[in-house]
């Protein structure tokens, strides 16, 4: 079921997965019903409740008669959840991933420097490659 | 547990968020622009979390969005500083790193709270609130260190509003209560810690600390200033006028 969940895309950053993202905390089977536990990667995303909806119909697509999501806040997401996947489909989509030095996703310089702390999404920030002048966003370490 | 108190919480981050909002287009520069309504994002999505607590615990069918849209300013119960019309960029910036520094102080001893739901809210918001404090102490120390004019217009800014943050340090009865019970925390104990920080941030930002101590309260028990009135009137009226209405 886990991997089912694999194909449902952030509705944001639709080259990544909510697994990827590291947002799915739990699935498991109660009775016919598959309950399935989110987190919000920022308390206002208003991606949280397309998601909630994704969910349940990939799901259903799949099968299941009966879905149920939650989201769980504690512990709060961080960006170390997000993997190994996530990071090398946030670069080849040409988004730094976090890391305690953002580097340029078009040509790796980590010399950079920060634009604005906010970027087009909560979890992003804006910077430029000193190096190569490309912009980029920068999934900020949270 | 009185719903009251996890609803101050939820106030105070509803009110400023709405705040916030109205800079969406008018923002000095692009970024700051998206930075003000990212935040204010992060502050309607904690004030969603304390609402609905809040409307359950209350156990009278309100959910969050009848908590926010369907109270008249007597029953709302932030905090004077948040409702305070946003005025320049440097209003806005004294306002906000008042505010987020007493947030990440406040929301750090809500994360031991006794209540399981408090401590987990407060985990989530505190992460945030944190990010929102280097941004507006960076602005505070940018535009005070920064040219004659924006520093004037940032001290100003400091002057004006530091009477309504007295009231942050403020307890009442609710608030001795949850200390004592250990769901919450005395607001006296935080005063230092903020001052403090206060001291340290006005000095990088060659800024002096306004000196008075007479501060302005009762908005945490629904007294409120006649700013507050407006900026509900603007934002309830479509929900009031067609409260069948759905995106
Ligand atoms: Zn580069």
């Amino acid at each position: 079921m886990y991997r089912i969940l694999d194909d449902v895309p952030d509705p944001e950053m639709p080259f990544v997965s909510i697994t990827d993202l590291g947002i799915v905390r739990d699935v498991r089977l109660d009775g016919d019903t598959v309950v399935v536990a989110l987190t919000p990667t920022y308390s206002g995303c208003p991606a949280t409740q397309v998601i909630q909806g994704d969910v349940v119909r990939t799901l259903r697509e799949h099968g299941a008669k009966d879905v149920r999501v939650g989201v769980r806040i504690a512990p709060p997401w961080s960006t170390d959840w997000i993997t190994e996947r996530g990071h090398e489909r946030l670069r080849a989509a040409g988004i730094a991933p976090p890391a305690p030095h953002a580097r340029c996703p078009r040509c790796g310089s980590g010399s950079v420097r920060e634009l604005s702390r906010f970027g087009a999404t909560p979890c992003k920030a804006l910077y430029r490659c000193n190096a190569c002048d490309e912009p980029f966003e920068y999934v900020k370490p949270f | 547990m009185p719903a009251e108190y996890p609803l101050r919480f939820g106030d105070n981050a509803l009110v400023l968020a709405q705040r916030l909002c109205a800079w969406v287009g008018h923002a000095p520069v692009m970024e700051e622009d998206v930075a003000l309504a990212n935040v204010a994002l992060d502050l309607f999505g904690q004030a969603r979390l304390w609402l609905s607590y809040a409307g359950e615990l209350e156990a009278r069918g309100r959910d969050e969005d009848a908590l926010t849209f369907h109270r008249d300013a007597r029953e709302f119960c932030n905090v004077l500083l948040v409702e305070h019309e946003n005025g320049d960029f440097a209003d806005t910036t004294a306002r906000s790193y008042f505010y987020d520094l007493w947030a990440s102080l406040a929301l750090g001893e809500l994360t031991r709270s006794g209540d399981e739901r408090i401590a987990a809210i407060a985990q989530k918001a505190l992460k945030e609130v944190r990010y929102h404090l280097r941004r507006s102490q960076d602005w505070l120390i940018r535009l005070g260190d920064g040219t004659p004019e924006s520093h004037a217009r940032m001290q100003r800014a400091a002057d004006g509003l530091w009477r309504f943050t007295g009231e942050l340090f403020i307890g009442d009865r609710l608030d001795d209560e949850m200390a004592a019970n250990g769901t919450g925390f005395a607001p006296e104990r935080l005063r230092d810690p903020w001052l403090e920080r206060v001291h340290e941030a006005f000095s990088a930002a060659t800024l002096t600390v306004p000196a008075g101590t007479w501060t302005q309260r009762g908005g945490k028990q629904g007294v409120h200033t006649e700013a507050l009135g407006y900026m509900l009137a603007e934002m309830q009226v479509l929900p009031r006028a067609m409260p069948e209405a759905r995106w």
